[in-house]
């Protein structure tokens, strides 16, 4: 056991760090460390040169055109960025549909799909959620038909995050009404210019707009966009969730928020001095900053795992939850540490890149929308309360 | 709407506080003050001077032969009593089982058991929890065969609290071993001197004995000593569950132990000052103490609604959750408040009252038997998830 | 003792009640907030109409002798709603403070108008720097000839966007954060020399930043003794703090039962989500929280006129930690139980949890009521 890094994995944190500051824009590493809302340039531009890099998909391995990092590497890799002020990688096409591709895709499914993804030339966006079907996933109700060599889809998808910037889609379809939910869901992969698609947004409480209600109205999907076997689409989500879970936990983040919020703490004045001199605040600070220490380490032991070849279980739902109740808790300990100047809204500093001048300190515009926008974090992804169940069930066997 | 008390509520406190004074005899006082545990000998000087007064059943109706206190008047007798340093009245006597008696049972059995309750001459226990019936009462096991004019008695009943100090036990018994559970069964009264009764201890965390489990070995209890009518004893048992909620949450006795606390913290030293000018421990107290009013005016809210002919709303379920909370964050607090001179184990002192000098400060030794033992408010007298349940159902229909 | 509702009070809450029923539905208050000034002046007048403006001041002071109670039980219903209209602002706040401390002269040109919904107030306190402090004030008012000149800065001002009058705090002696050297000025709000920052609030108010340059005033414009003014606005600002914990309960009270509504008809596996017990436990504990937030609101309420002052900072504190922990718990677990639902625009559910988190800020939140309460506590 050995916590210390060896000389080429310094090399390589200082190599990341490098890319990282001379391909970063000012402007996005700004909005990482403010709290301010991206626009889809800002992830594109950025995600593209890493892309470039071969860094994008780093989590691929090699065979499939990912750098083929140890989990060392990883760990700095996403450490390094985040500490930079380096958007998180959106995860719809690298961290999803395509290990999804790679792992029950055809062999010309992998040649058509996977470079878009490494490159992020493509934006795909994710169809699960449907009205009916939000914790009961199994209960999605869109229909996918044959018709020849063509699905004819219908339904709506809702909660789906960047549908407006969306070039594709993978969905989860029911291609069997009779069998079983689990056993008749099918996993399809839809352009999303084609006729019958509609996207709706959905105004958040903060007023942003990340998620989207997509509508499907006899859209017509060729039969070679089916992913694995028809009605085995579950095991393709099955999978993908597991995928997503360990990193879901945004450790990293977290890590930076913390900085960012003792940053504020010594800037925000209190009684003549700053709220970094107020031992109850500076208290509560410290006990986050514990919880993520416990969390990282949490991730640590499981990627440790990983790296003895072993395969994460079901126990990472607990990293997902504590992770979604820390994202959440560094953001109202910030809203707190901004104070009465919390209050002003100003969604034209959150939305678009004005010269407006912030009411109160540059900090304090995105603090009360963030707050209220992270409280998605334990709901989105499995809320807590399900991956609770998923714990209670498959870990301790209640 | 008026928080002050009319000259008539006024001239009744000081009345309440001199016979107290006069009357409370000054070892158990003592015994109070300083959290030692007491023997029935002190429960019964103090309980028969109260019966004497006709105080003792101070929340029976006239007719029953109580003082019919108004809801301010109980309240402020209830406030004093901890004040003073009054032993809390034992409940199964004089809040139990003596309103059953006087809402179900016949005239003769008023005639009988109220008098001895009144006067505190006899000493009642509860016999409800058996080993199998925790949370789930209903399911209770302990069987009353009919034979001529006597039920024949076998079973278990445990967590009998004080049965080794009893004269009588009030158990609910089956009766009907076909019908559904809660249909089967009868509220019966025991004499504890029947032969075939065996009181067996439970020794506690702390080392105490307060509860014991109860062995019915063909135990011939006569018909007379039946409470309502056969099969029907679920209904005494709900009675009865409804009436101790409201004082179960022991507003008077918290804010005494927030006191005791407060001098506690006083006589505790921390880098050369009392740890109550530690700011972080005193704001645990401070919020303990908010805690503390924001029940004692939950309950006074109720109080009003009755003493106006309201009935009890649901709010009251409410009280017993809180007040155990409540209760264990204070003993919470007073061990830490004693820190590492909580650690010694003295159970000569803590139980027997000998003459063995305490290591560190004389209260030092109680507390962390004392918060180890009042882990038991959260669960006895139907579980915090159970009184949840409850609620959910009842009050918010779920 | 005696904790129930008078005859009139029933009359008055039925009335609020009536109110919020017939003005405020969702949809209604959404149009209101979307106007230019952000409240009707129609609710205004009706506010007038119905007696709400003078109810909790005295028949001397042109108001018909009501006190805390009436306010709370307004206030609670107006939290039901999320009523828009500026009745803390104005009434509590500035009307509060021209009753404490105002001349006779003071009273008549300005109290009897709003009482009769003609005149709006908004009090300028916070700067910058001051976070909770509300000794601590730098801007200046330095004597000019018989009157006063003010210059300085000042931050989240509710209602000055519509106020008639700004009542500022100033500095006119003593050192920074000092409670002595205080004094309050009763300024024209269009008055030469104060530029306004308008902006709405996350939670759908008006507020503005306002610079004060050379401000000149009158001696006549000073509220109460010069230097003296802190004992009234912390007094002010306590009573405020009371009617916020109305609004809050009120508040709790409708996220409550809208998100019991919910859990009871949306269904998932089968069955509405209402069935699974770590909803039903986690929906008693959001209703535990709001008795105990009523519970320490009718304490203060009770309290907030107590002969001695230490009772009466107590009071408020101890109610406004008890509002922030229990605002809190229901507004996060309303979202939650949700689902993304509740974090859309769409729902009302996501509102009160912005009213509730805002209220928490406002005038200090449950740490800074924390440690106040415990520093009064232990001195007492």
């Amino acid at each position: 056991m050995d916590l210390a890094l060896k000389p080429e994995h310094k090399a390589f944190a200082d190599e990341v760090r490098a890319f990282a500051r001379d391909n970063l824009s000012p402007a996005t590493r700004e909005k990482t460390f403010s709290g301010k809302h991206y626009s889809r340039d800002d992830h594109m531009v950025w995600q593209q040169a890493l892309g470039k890099k071969g860094w994008l998909a780093y989590t691929w391995p090699k065979k499939y055109g990912g750098p083929g990092w140890d989990v060392t590497q990883r760990f700095l890799f996403e450490n390094v960025l985040a500490e930079e002020g380096a958007p998180r990688i959106l995860p719809f096409g690298p961290k999803m549909v395509g290990p999804v591709i790679y792992t029950f895709g055809t062999d010309e499914q992998k040649e058509r799909f996977l470079p878009g993804i490494r490159s992020s030339e493509v934006s795909w966006c994710q169809g699960y959620s449907e009205p009916g079907a939000g914790s009961d996933l199994a209960n999605l109700r869109t229909r996918a038909v044959r018709e020849g060599d063509h699905y004819i889809v219908n339904g709506q998808k809702t909660w789906t995050s960047f549908a407006h910037w969306g070039d594709w889609i993978f969905c989860l379809v029911r291609t069997n009404p009779d069998a079983k939910p689990q056993e008749s869901i099918s996993f399809l992969l839809i352009d999303m210019k084609t006729p019958g698609v509609t996207v709706r947004p959905i105004i958040m409480t903060d007023g942003a707009h990340h998620v989207n209600d997509v509508f499907l109205d006899n859209v017509k999907v060729p039969v070679e966009n089916l992913i694995g076997k028809e009605n085995e689409g579950w095991t393709c989500a099955k999978f993908l969730l597991a995928n997503e879970r360990l990193g879901i936990a945004e450790v990293p983040a977290s890590k930076r928020g913390v900085s960012v919020l003792r940053q504020i703490a010594r800037s925000e004045p209190q009684d003549g001095r700053t709220l970094a001199d107020d031992p109850a605040f500076t208290a509560q600070i410290a006990d986050i900053d514990l919880q993520v220490q416990a969390l990282e380490m949490s991730e640590l032991r499981v990627l440790s795992t990983m790296a003895q070849g072993g395969a994460p279980g079901p126990e990472v739902s607990t990293l997902k939850v504590r992770g979604s109740e820390i994202q959440q808790r560094i953001a109202e300990l910030t809203m707190e540490a901004v104070g009465e100047y919390a209050q002003p809204y100003q969604p034209g500093m959150l939305f678009q890149d004005t010269n407006e001048t912030p009411i109160g300190p540059d900090h304090a515009p995105p603090a009360a929308p963030r707050y209220f926008n992270m409280r998605k974090t334990s709901i989105y992804g499995g809320s807590t309360e399900i991956q609770k169940n998923i714990v209670s069930k498959m870990v301790l066997g209640l | 709407m008026d928080l002050a008390f009319t000259p008539e509520e006024q001239k009744f406190a000081d009345d309440v506080r001199a016979f107290v004074r006069a009357n409370l005899p000054a070892d158990v006082r003592d015994k109070v003050k300083n959290g030692k545990h007491l023997i029935r000998d002190d429960y019964m000087r103090w309980q028969q001077a109260l019966g004497k007064k006709g105080w003792l059943v101070y929340t029976w109706p006239k007719k029953h032969g109580g003082p019919g206190f108004t809801p301010a008047q109980r309240y402020i007798f209830e406030n004093i009593c901890a004040e003073e340093y009054a032993p809390g009245i034992i409940p199964f006597g004089t809040k139990m089982v003596g309103p059953v008696i006087y809402t179900f049972g016949s005239e003769e059995q008023k005639a009988k058991y109220l008098p001895a309750i009144r006067e505190s001459t006899v000493w009642w226990c509860q016999g409800y929890s058996e080993p199998g019936s925790g949370s789930d009462l209903a399911s209770l096991r302990t069987k009353a065969e009919k034979n001529g004019d006597h039920y024949i008695v076998n079973g278990s009943k445990t967590w009998n609290t004080m049965g080794h100090w009893a004269d009588w036990i009030f158990c609910l018994v089956r009766t009907d071993p076909k019908s559904k559970p809660q249909e089967g069964i009868s509220f019966l009264l025991i004499d504890m001197k029947t032969p075939g009764i065996t009181v067996k201890p439970i020794i506690m965390a702390d080392g105490g004995h307060e509860v014991n489990e109860v062995f019915f070995d063909n135990v011939k209890v006569p018909v007379e000593n039946l409470v309502g009518k056969e099969n029907e004893g679920w209904t005494c048992a709900k009675f009865l569950l409804a009436n101790e909620r409201l004082g179960i949450a022991a507003v008077p006795q918290s804010k005494r132990g927030v006191e005791a606390l407060k001098d506690i913290a006083r006589a505790e030293r921390e880098d050369g000052k009392p740890l109550i000018e530690n700011q972080s421990f005193a704001e645990k107290i401070a919020d303990l103490e908010i805690q503390v009013t924001a029940l004692e005016f939950t309950e006074l809210r109720v109080l009003s609604q009755m003493a106006h002919g309201g009935q009890p709303g649901p709010e009251v379920s409410g009280l017993k959750i809180r007040g155990s909370e409540i209760q264990q964050r204070i003993t919470e607090l007073t061990m830490e408040a004693v820190g590492e001179y909580a650690a010694p184990y003295l159970p000569g002192l803590l139980w027997q009252g000998t003459n063995e000098e305490p290591v560190g400060p004389s209260y030092a030794h109680l507390a962390a038997p004392r918060y180890f033992n009042t882990r038991k408010t959260t669960i006895y007298g139907g579980s915090n998830e159970i009184q949840k349940g409850i609620i959910s159902k009842m009050v918010l229909g779920l | 003792m005696d904790l129930s509702l008078s005859d009139e009070q029933k009359q008055l809450k039925d009335a609020a009640e009536r109110f919020v029923r017939d003005k405020y539905t969702f949809e209604n208050r959404r149009k209101i907030a979307a106007t230019e000034r952000g409240w009707l002046p129609e609710n205004w007048a009706q506010f007038a109409e119905l007696g709400w403006l003078g109810m909790s001041f005295s028949e001397e002071d042109g108001g018909y002798g009501g006190g805390p109670i009436e306010t709370m039980i307004v206030m609670e219903e107006f939290g039901k709603g999320l009523v828009l209209e500026p009745f803390l602002p104005t009434v509590v706040l500035g009307g509060g403070m021209i009753a404490s401390a105002g001349s006779k002269a003071q009273k008549e040109a300005l109290l009897a108008p709003m009482i009769e919904g003609k005149k709006q107030f908004a009090l300028a306190w916070l700067e910058r720097q001051s976070r909770y402090n509300l000794a601590d004030v730098s801007l200046k008012a330095t004597k000019e000839g018989a009157g006063w000149s003010l210059s300085g800065h000042k931050g989240v001002v509710y209602n000055a966007p519509s106020a008639d009058h700004i009542i500022v705090l100033a500095r006119t002696a003593g050192s920074a954060r000092e409670p002595k050297g205080l004094t309050l000025f009763i300024v024209d709000a269009k008055a030469k020399g104060i530029s306004r920052r308008d902006y709405p609030t996350q939670d759908a108010l008006r507020a503005s930043e306002l610079t004060f340059d050379k401000v000149s005033v009158g001696a006549d414009a000073v509220l109460g003794k010069v230097d003296e003014a802190f004992p009234v606005v912390e007094g002010a600002v306590d009573r405020a703090i009371v009617a916020l914990c109305a609004e809050a309960t009120g508040c709790m009270d409708a996220i409550n039962a809208a998100t019991l509504e919910y859990i009871k008809t949306r269904k998932q596996f089968g069955v509405p989500i209402g069935k699974f017990q770590v909803l039903q436990h986690r929906m008693v504990d959001c209703f535990t929280n709001a008795q105990e937030a009523r519970s320490m609101t009718l304490m203060a309420s009770l309290k907030i006129d107590d002969k001695d002052p230490t009772v009466r900072a107590k009071a408020a504190s101890g109610a406004k930690v008890q509002i922030g922990k229990s605002g809190k718990f229901c507004g996060q677990s309303a979202v939650q139980m949700h689902g993304g639902m509740g974090v859309t625009d769409e729902l009302s559910v996501s509102h009160y949890f912005k009213r509730l988190t805002m209220i928490d800020l406002m005038f200090g939140n449950q740490q800074h009521h924390l440690t106040r309460y415990s520093n009064l506590a232990m001195a007492a």
